[in-house]
């Protein structure tokens, strides 16, 4: 992560012909090398590619609209030749009996009347726009566009609008707090920190971006949650802002790094030009180092919007996981990742839970990805324009 | 934002004035400082935080027992032993690899080379997917398609094997002969070449009852319905894997940074000696990097022992008495200890002495690896400057 802009301005690599004086046969050997580490290089992009086949294939029947095959298993497959399956027989006789006696209309009526009820307790549950689903009937992306996630419940609901509600405002609050912290730490440490401090600065954050998420979600989980909930009196201990605390404690080391990797690669001439005509460090540092670095800024805030987005143990630990929709900051949400982390184990593989569960990781995936393109192909080819072209 | 990178020239005559000690500007001038101290403040609470409180429960006993009691009591050792061989299998895939990758993108790979820019798009991608992505991957590929496919061959085997003793002429259902169940399962009880017990057991809830009759093909149709899993569930390996590709990027930006820290001079010396590229880059620039793969393996190891999210579905077990015995067995882990504990627990405020305890283990852990690492790199970047 912190190497993202290395491209960019680490130095050419090496390209020195190998000579033609050696043996053939140390050349073919060479070669045989050659060809062995570009194939493990390959790996990565093999990675990528595979990820995306997968994820996708386990959620496609939902996207496909593809159902699939069940395997009816009668009792009759198990006869052996010239056996009689008494179940079959009896099945029919019940079946001819019914026909055969008088129609009680009493008892049909109750029947109906049986299952209107239910269906209007099913429909009252549901609400009137959402189909009434069971726990096997497969899954249209039309179901997805609902307020209510409640794929454990008699009548499931995949309503994923709460979903995207959580994720939005905790990463929103992350980004409200990390980013101004990082990038004005990124500005200080990186043109008047005296020496010493920032050798200090650097390898903490360091270590910030080295603890493990399941230990910010704890921290935020105990104390965090706790110091809030007495300072402020939310009325759940768990919300969309402790979470957002948590998360912004995973995305602070890495606006941080990026910011000042964008700060270091401007052109020092630029701040000695403004220092040169009257301006003081700080004006030179906001009003020209900064703007200059703004791609790398903007590439830095984009890496930790997907870092929030994804993140799952501690949004898991520290939001609270409600699915229920709303547009309160203090409530408890649920977010894409920790929805996967928390129902996934307990879904039985392939059922329809199963695929929604997959199509929520595509979007993650898909999300991480888009990021991930935005950054590679826009913001750096912009700040390289910038400093090749502007300045 | 665009246009501003430089003050304008009249903007330029008004700086040379003396500077305005404005609100603003006192603010702008405090706020970057303030900020720089409230994240190493914040780092310096959790880990006192934890340190404090959790110290008193960290016992001996703590670290050498396993856990009793719905991991209410007792101590962590599977835990630790599952987080070790898992990181240590995850290192052992990830490390080559990662090297090896970066060796092509910095030895190998023109500047302009359209295979090199994929593989830094692709390693740039991978370092940004969703690490619980990563759990799903692994639940997708590496155990519903890997696992279940060598379960399939596997057990496709065995339905052969159990086929060719069901015709041999001593099988009480051999040439379309009809027997019952309880007859078949003596008779496969009693075979010596392979492990029938599993099948046995199967067999006793047949759907017609252990008197009822069967022939060989149903019996052996009955069997192949619900093959064993083996590798086609969450294990060690699976796991290990995930968590390989995982931390894949954190190896190679790490060697690429040592590989481009050996001066060029080396390289060209080597090759006006005559020495091939391979050669120069075994003897002359991979010694020269050591510490830099090192470093970078250990922040892979550092982050793949703080991960959960990727092992949730793919090998981790709510509780074990030991580490696990084999590449297929489920294994406790530190990092899903301390979730469990903390969110799933029976006692959850009972066992706060445990979970703070554990929480100290796992930070000691990553800790202790992150700050060698640092050093290590601090060591490297010092040691370029005197060449």
């Amino acid at each position: 992560m912190a190497d993202q802009l290395q491209p960019s301005s680490a130095s050419p690599p090496s390209v020195v012909e190998p000579p033609s004086l050696t043996a053939p046969a140390r050349r073919l050997g060479e070669r045989v090398i050659e060809l062995g580490i570009r194939i493990v290089a390959g790996v990565s992009i093999l990675a990528i590619l595979l990820i995306f086949a997968f994820v996708f294939r386990e959620a496609s029947p939902i996207l496909l609209g593809t159902t699939p095959k069940k395997s009816a298993t009668t009792t009759s497959e198990w006869l052996v030749p010239g056996e009689v399956d008494s179940a079959a027989i009896q099945a029919e006789q019940k079946k001819q009996a019914e026909a055969a006696a008088p129609r009680d209309p009493a008892k049909e009526e109750k029947n109906r009347q049986e299952k209107e009820k239910r269906a209007k307790e099913a429909r009252a549950i549901v609400g009137e726009e959402y189909p009434v689903l069971t726990k096997d009937s497969a899954v249209k992306l039309s179901y997805l566009w609902h307020t209510n996630w409640q794929p454990n419940s008699e009548y499931p609901r995949y309503g994923i609008i709460p979903i995207i509600l959580g994720s939005l405002k905790t990463t929103l609050i992350a980004l409200l707090i990390a980013a101004p912290l990082s990038i004005l730490a990124a500005l200080y440490t990186a043109y008047f920190a005296p020496r010493r401090l920032r050798e200090i600065v650097k390898p903490i954050i360091e270590i910030l971006a080295g603890f493990p998420s399941v230990v910010v979600g704890y921290f935020c989980l105990m104390s965090v949650a706790t110091v809030f909930h007495n300072l402020l009196g939310f009325d759940y201990r768990l919300n969309a802002i402790v979470g957002g605390v948590g998360l912004a404690l995973a995305v602070i080391p890495i606006i941080y790094t990026i910011t000042d990797d964008a700060l270091r690669s401007v052109p020092g001439a630029l701040r000695e030009a403004a220092l040169a005509i009257g301006a003081t460090p700080w004006q030179a540092a906001y009003q020209v180092m900064l703007p200059a670095a703004t791609p790398g800024i903007i590439a830095a805030v984009l890496l930790g919007i997907g870092r929030a987005f994804g993140e799952t143990m501690i949004a898991l630990m520290a939001t609270g996981n409600a699915g229920t929709a709303g547009w309160s900051f203090v409530e408890p949400v649920r977010t894409f990742a920790a929805t996967i982390g928390a129902e996934m184990g307990e879904v039985a593989n392939g059922s329809p839970h199963y695929q929604m569960l997959f199509l929520l990781g595509v979007i993650l995936f898909i999300f991480s990805f888009g990021i991930n393109l935005i950054t590679e192909f826009y913001v750096k080819r912009k700040l390289i324009k910038k400093f090749r072209g502007g300045a | 934002m665009s246009n501003g990178n430089l003050p304008a020239p009249e903007a330029a005559a008004e700086l040379t004035a003396p500077i305005r000690h404005t609100f603003v500007e006192s603010i702008s001038r405090r706020l970057p400082i303030i900020c720089t101290v409230i994240i190493l403040a914040m780092v310096v609470i959790i880990v006192l935080n934890f340190l404090i409180t959790g110290a008193p429960a960290l016992s001996w006993e703590f670290l050498t027992e396993a856990p009793r009691k719905a991991n209410t009591e007792g101590g962590i050792l599977p835990a630790i032993i599952g987080t070790f061989f898992l990181v240590l299998l995850m290192t052992v895939a990830a490390v080559p690899v990662g090297t090896i990758t970066a060796i092509y993108l910095t030895e190998y790979a023109r500047q302009n080379s359209i295979l090199a820019r994929i593989i830094r798009f692709a390693v740039n991608t991978l370092a940004g997917v969703p690490s619980v992505v990563f759990g799903l991957f692994g639940l997708g590929f590496f155990i519903m398609t890997i696992g279940r496919g060598v379960d399939r061959v596997d057990w496709d085997r065995r339905m052969h094997v159990l086929r060719d003793a069901l015709a041999a002429p001593t099988s009480p259902v051999a040439g379309n002969r009809i027997a019952t169940i309880s007859d078949v399962q003596k008779y496969l009880f009693a075979l010596r070449n392979d492990d029938w017990s599993g099948e046995v057991k199967k067999l006793q809830s047949y759907p017609r009852g252990v008197s009822g009759p069967t022939t060989a093909e149903l019996t052996v149709k009955y069997l192949d319905r619900t093959p064993e899993l083996h590798w086609g569930k969450p294990g060690l390996l699976w796991a290990a894997l995930t968590l390989a590709l995982l931390t894949m990027p954190v190896v190679i930006v790490s060697v690429e940074e040592a590989l481009r820290n050996v001066p060029r001079e080396i390289r060209d010396a080597s090759i006006a000696l005559g020495a091939t590229r391979w050669e120069t880059i075994r003897k002359v620039v991979l010694p020269n990097s050591v510490t830099g793969i090192l470093t970078g393996s250990i922040l892979a190891v550092s982050r793949g022992a703080g991960e959960v999210a990727p092992i949730l579905f793919t090998g981790v077990i709510y509780s074990a008495q030991s580490g696990p015995g084999s590449l297929t067995d489920q294994f406790m882990h530190l990092g899903y200890h301390l979730y469990l504990l903390a969110t799933q627990s029976p006692d959850v405020d009972g066992t706060a002495p445990l979970q703070y305890a554990t929480t100290i283990v796992l930070l000691g852990l990553t800790l202790l690896l992150n700050i060698s690492a640092i050093l290590l790199r601090s060591r490297l970047q010092r040691r370029r400057i005197v060449l």
